[in-house]
């Protein structure tokens, strides 16, 4: 007997808080892309910005390395002070290299801002729960590390504050936007992390 | 000999080192502390022209790297053999990306070493660095340091590749512990 089709929508059950669509508060949070040079994570992140972006050459997105969308983004934020460096993440990939907070508040680059697209699973690998439906809270991981601009965007009316942290460049700043554990936007993106390379330096260097 | 003097004849080719990498505009240093690298470590700090970024485990430095890279600046990671272990996966970016990467890698688990918990991961080192095509280079005796550094760094920022510089323990002395 075939299995019953899972229906598109929520792919996991949401713990209680995680209430935003992320194909809509992603791009409310970043409003007017252009202004940002992004990093982001592997998979539903990348995606998201993938759809806000059409793909741009002002997006370099990892496709494994997972823990290090917010190191490239420090590299990034130093080399280019000029530039406001936006990365994009998920929990997970967040977690796995969680001690970059600390090096990162430790620099401390005016032009970095960091969203964490938090749903509380593994998407990508069955929809596991991760930390943050378990209680680890990375706002207060990252007031740990010593970031000094920290919110949570948890309901609609928390985006716009958010939206202006994210592009403020007084500091290094840190959102962490809880949704619902649905799939992220279709988007088929560009693998070659070499390709990838050579289109974001390029279109750096154009006036 | 004394004192200053023969502090100076230990670590003078460090000091050349520093010049060396700011020669070839570095100016992202990046580590996890190490003994081996405190000379580095300490000018990269007292520079201003340079960003001195204190890691907390070694493969954030490989990521800071690329992103160094992707915005048109040069870094360098310092590192004890032992945190090589910890790059693997992230070396994943270096490869694939086709990011140039230039690593210098002071030895421990090698000659001389007195301390067994060091000899794991120090005798693993240059097999996993070429296992994900990190070109390894070894420098023995300090008049050796500025030509193969010199050679990495041609390689790295000419060529594009990724270059492990192995500062062993013979260079720049075992532990007794």
């Amino acid at each position: 007997m075939p299995l019953p089709k899972v229906k598109a929508g929520l792919a996991a059950a949401a713990a209680p808080g995680f209430v935003l669509e992320r194909s809509e508060v992603v791009p409310a949070l970043i409003g007017r892309h252009e202004d940002f040079l992004f990093v982001t994570g592997l998979g539903g992140s990348a995606s998201d910005v993938g759809a806000v972006t059409g793909d741009g050459a002002h997006v370099y997105s990892l496709g494994g390395a997972m823990g290090a969308a917010c190191m490239i983004g420090l590299g990034l934020a130093l080399a280019r002070p000029d530039k406001q460096v936006l990365v994009v993440t998920g929990d997970g990939e967040l977690l796995m290299n969680i001690g970059a907070l600390a090096a990162i508040a430790v620099m401390n680059p005016a032009n970095l801002s960091i969203l964490c697209v938090d749903n509380g699973h593994y998407g990508e690998t069955g929809w596991q729960k991760s930390h943050t439906s378990l209680g680890v809270d990375l706002e207060k991981m990252a007031i740990g590390a010593g970031i000094k601009r920290t919110r949570t965007v948890a309901t609609e009316d928390d985006i716009a504050d958010g939206a202006r942290l994210l592009r403020e460049g007084n500091g290094t700043s840190f959102v962490v936007a809880r949704v619902r554990p649905t799939e992220p936007a279709k988007f088929k993106r560009n693998f070659d992390a070499s390709f990838c390379r050579d289109r974001f330096r390029a279109a750096l260097q154009r006036p | 000999m004394d004192a200053v003097v023969e502090t100076k004849a230990k670590t003078g080719w460090q000091h050349d080192l520093y010049d060396l990498l700011r020669h070839n505009g570095i100016t992202q240093f990046c580590y996890v502390p190490d003994a081996g690298h405190s000379i580095l470590i300490d000018r990269s700090i007292a520079d201003p022209e340079v960003h001195s970024i204190a890691l907390t485990t070694e493969e954030e430095g490989v990521a800071l790297i690329a992103g160094a890279d992707l915005g048109g600046a040069r870094g360098v990671l310092l590192m004890q053999s032992s945190g090589v272990g910890n790059c693997i996966n992230m070396l994943s970016l270096i490869k694939g990306g086709r990011f140039p990467f230039l690593t210098l890698v002071s030895m421990r688990g090698d000659f001389g070493e007195g301390n067994p918990w060091q000899f794991p991961m120090g005798q693993a080192t240059q097999p996993v660095l070429e296992a994900m095509e990190v070109i390894c280079l070894r420098a023995e005796r300090p008049e050796e340091v500025i030509p193969v550094v010199s050679a990495a760094l041609t390689m790295v920022f000419k060529s594009g590749k990724a270059v492990a510089v192995l500062l062993t323990q013979r260079l720049i002395g075992a532990k007794p512990f």
